[in-house]
């Protein structure tokens, strides 16, 4: 590499700031991961060090998987995120595209008033919607949490999504028109792919706030049929006693899917990210 | 098939008037050019006549139809686009077959007018590839190529040589001049470069702010502007215009295009100082200022050595010189 751009030193100071964040955002993670393979006396006994053969365990996944019902838990955790994830991708494109493409009276109140979620967080509204939902009979239900999960994620959905939408060429949408497509095979067809990497963007910044919370679950959906992984994991979580083996096992297994998901966005997301910075 | 009537089309955007009311007739088989500069409203026109705008007011009639309440597939209409606008996703054989397909057309007549576009194009060694696996040129055949399956009543160009370089867009002119030729269809075609108008067009319609200047053919436009707008946008370099009460004159002002003036060392109407000489082989382009006239453009055909700074007196040819009223209308 050329030495214009590059010194050694100036290297290494980035470097080494760049390590130590790296540190710092891992190490929760690599902890709670090291530790589920670790006994209790292992655990409370050397919490930093790596489990070693005298304290090797894998007590944290046998009652994770034989105890409670995790595999349900993980499955309807699972089917709301991907559901919800589909309802904010879907709505919130098409609000997109109308609100970018289509010329009408209070397009921009309209803009607005669908961005208004971003600043107002949802959770202010738990009461009322608990009501809701007890008055429509759906506590208790995945219906439940999908559907606020859906209207918690779409603001940012269509904030992101008309922003990219505004971008794509009005004559692949026009020359669509003149060869008599539809708006909603222009749409589909034509928009949504050229879209496709602030879709992921969204898709990753919608996901793993569902997938982690635990408030909703807990208030909306707390029966046994319908418990989600976060709420699963409290099982454990006594009030005199903490399993703490089967917690951070259970914790390592609900990365999983969030990380299988994350890799299959991650290459779009990127782009999602730089497209608009760099030509 | 393939006449064109505009009445009276206005569009607004909001406050904002787009198209002042323009009245237009255009025969069939006609090559219709719309010029003017940017903001002047032709592209808007361009979408009102395929219907991706809908007029405030008027009416746009299509081989004696009106279509202003018509979706722009079944307008009998195809388009090419400045930015090529093709499918990013479906390969060139789909790219042109999509509008007919879409439209029901039988697989076996959209491969035999494939088949005819893609030669006359020289397209034929591309169908299966991608839009994004073709240059710009190709790109823009491709275009063509999709416009002249649909076999419609009416051409529309938007621009489309704009984003091709200098050469490219020399030879496209050309392809869309035969094209022309062969299929005698009915052709809009909208540009601000002025030479396109002028090499192609039956008829040139000048547009400005969203009115119609003068409508005519090249060289009636070239040769009898109305007006000092038409005057100034036809013809390169730039027609000179001289402030009348100067030069002693009862017009407002005083046109002369570059070409009708002479100039000689030694004597002549205008005494002039040479500020610049643009040597391009064919013709040289002198820019004077002069004492009467300020400054004006030259243009001389063939070599002429002028250093900056030398005197030069120019006259211009009596029989080409315009002269035009307070209101820009040109005094008889």
């Amino acid at each position: 590499m050329s030495t214009a751009t590059r010194s050694l030193p100036r290297s290494i100071g980035a470097h080494a700031i760049l390590l130590t964040y790296t540190v710092i955002a891992l190490f929760p993670v690599i902890i709670v991961i090291m530790n589920s393979f670790k006994s209790r006396a292992g655990i409370f006994g050397a919490p930093l060090t790596p489990p070693t053969p005298k304290t090797f365990d894998l007590i944290g996944y046998t009652t994770v998987i034989g105890q409670g019902d995790f595999i349900h838990y993980f499955q309807n955790s699972l089917v709301v995120t991907v559901a919800s994830l589909f309802f904010v991708l879907l709505f919130g494109a098409m609000a997109a595209f109308a609100l970018s493409e289509y010329r009408f009276r209070g397009n921009t109140m309209m803009g607005l008033y669908l961005a208004l979620g971003i600043m107002i967080p949802i959770r202010l509204g738990t009461v009322a919607i608990l009501q809701l939902m007890v008055a429509s009979g759906l506590v208790n239900t995945l219906t439940a949490l999908i559907l606020v999960y859906t209207a918690q994620g779409l603001p940012l959905a269509v904030f992101i999504l008309s922003e990219f939408m505004k971008q794509v060429s009005d004559d692949l949408k026009n020359a669509g028109r003149i060869d008599g497509l539809s708006e909603y095979t222009i749409f589909f067809r034509l928009v949504l792919p050229l879209v496709r990497p602030s879709m992921a963007t969204v898709a990753v910044f919608t996901m793993i706030p569902i997938w982690n919370d635990l408030w909703f679950p807990l208030i909306l959906a707390p029966s046994e049929e319908t418990k989600t992984v976060t709420l699963g994991a409290q099982l454990f979580l006594g009030q005199f006693v903490t399993n703490w083996n089967a917690i951070l096992a259970a914790l390592s297994l609900a990365i999983m899917p969030v990380l299988i998901l994350y890799v299959i966005f991650s290459r779009q997301l990127i782009r999602g990210i730089t497209s608009g910075a760099v030509k | 098939m393939g006449s064109l009537n505009i009445e009276n089309v206005k569009k607004a955007f909001g406050p904002v008037e787009v198209l002042k009311g323009i009245n237009l007739e255009v025969t069939d088989g006609e090559f219709v050019v719309f010029v003017g500069p940017s903001g002047c409203g032709k592209s808007t026109l361009l979408r009102v006549i395929a219907g991706l705008e809908d007029s405030t007011s008027g009416r746009v009639v299509i081989d004696g139809e009106d279509v202003s309440a018509t979706p722009p597939a079944k307008r009998g209409i195809a388009m090419v686009f400045q930015t090529y606008a093709l499918y990013p996703h479906l390969t060139v054989r789909n790219n042109m077959g999509l509008g007919l397909k879409q439209a029901g057309t039988p697989a076996a007549e959209i491969g035999r007018r494939i088949g005819i576009a893609s030669s006359m194009l020289s397209l034929e060694p591309y169908l299966e590839r991608r839009p994004a696996e073709l240059s710009g040129g190709q790109r823009q055949r491709v275009a063509i190529g999709r416009a002249v399956v649909r076999e419609p009543k009416l051409f529309l160009f938007d621009e489309p040589l704009s984003n091709l370089d200098a050469a490219l867009r020399v030879n496209t002119r050309l392809e869309i001049a035969q094209l022309h030729r062969r299929l005698k269809a009915t052709m809009i075609y909208v540009t601000h470069d002025q030479v396109e108008a002028m090499t192609l067009a039956d008829k040139i319609v000048v547009l400005n702010a969203g009115r119609i200047e003068q409508i005519g053919g090249p060289m009636e436009l070239y040769n009898s502007p109305a007006n000092d707008f038409v005057a100034g946008f036809i013809g390169s370099p730039k027609m000179n215009f001289v402030d009348g009460a100067r030069l002693g004159e009862t017009a407002k002002t005083i046109g002369v295009r570059p070409e009708h003036l002479t100039v000689d060392p030694k004597s002549g109407t205008w005494k002039g100082t040479v500020v610049h000489a643009e040597h391009l082989g064919a013709d040289t382009n002198l820019y004077l200022d002069c004492e009467k006239a300020g400054l004006i453009t030259v243009r001389i055909f063939g070599v002429y050595n002028a250093e900056p700074g030398a005197t030069l007196y120019a006259t211009p040819d009596p029989a080409k010189t315009y002269r035009f009223g307070a209101d820009g209308k040109v005094l008889k």
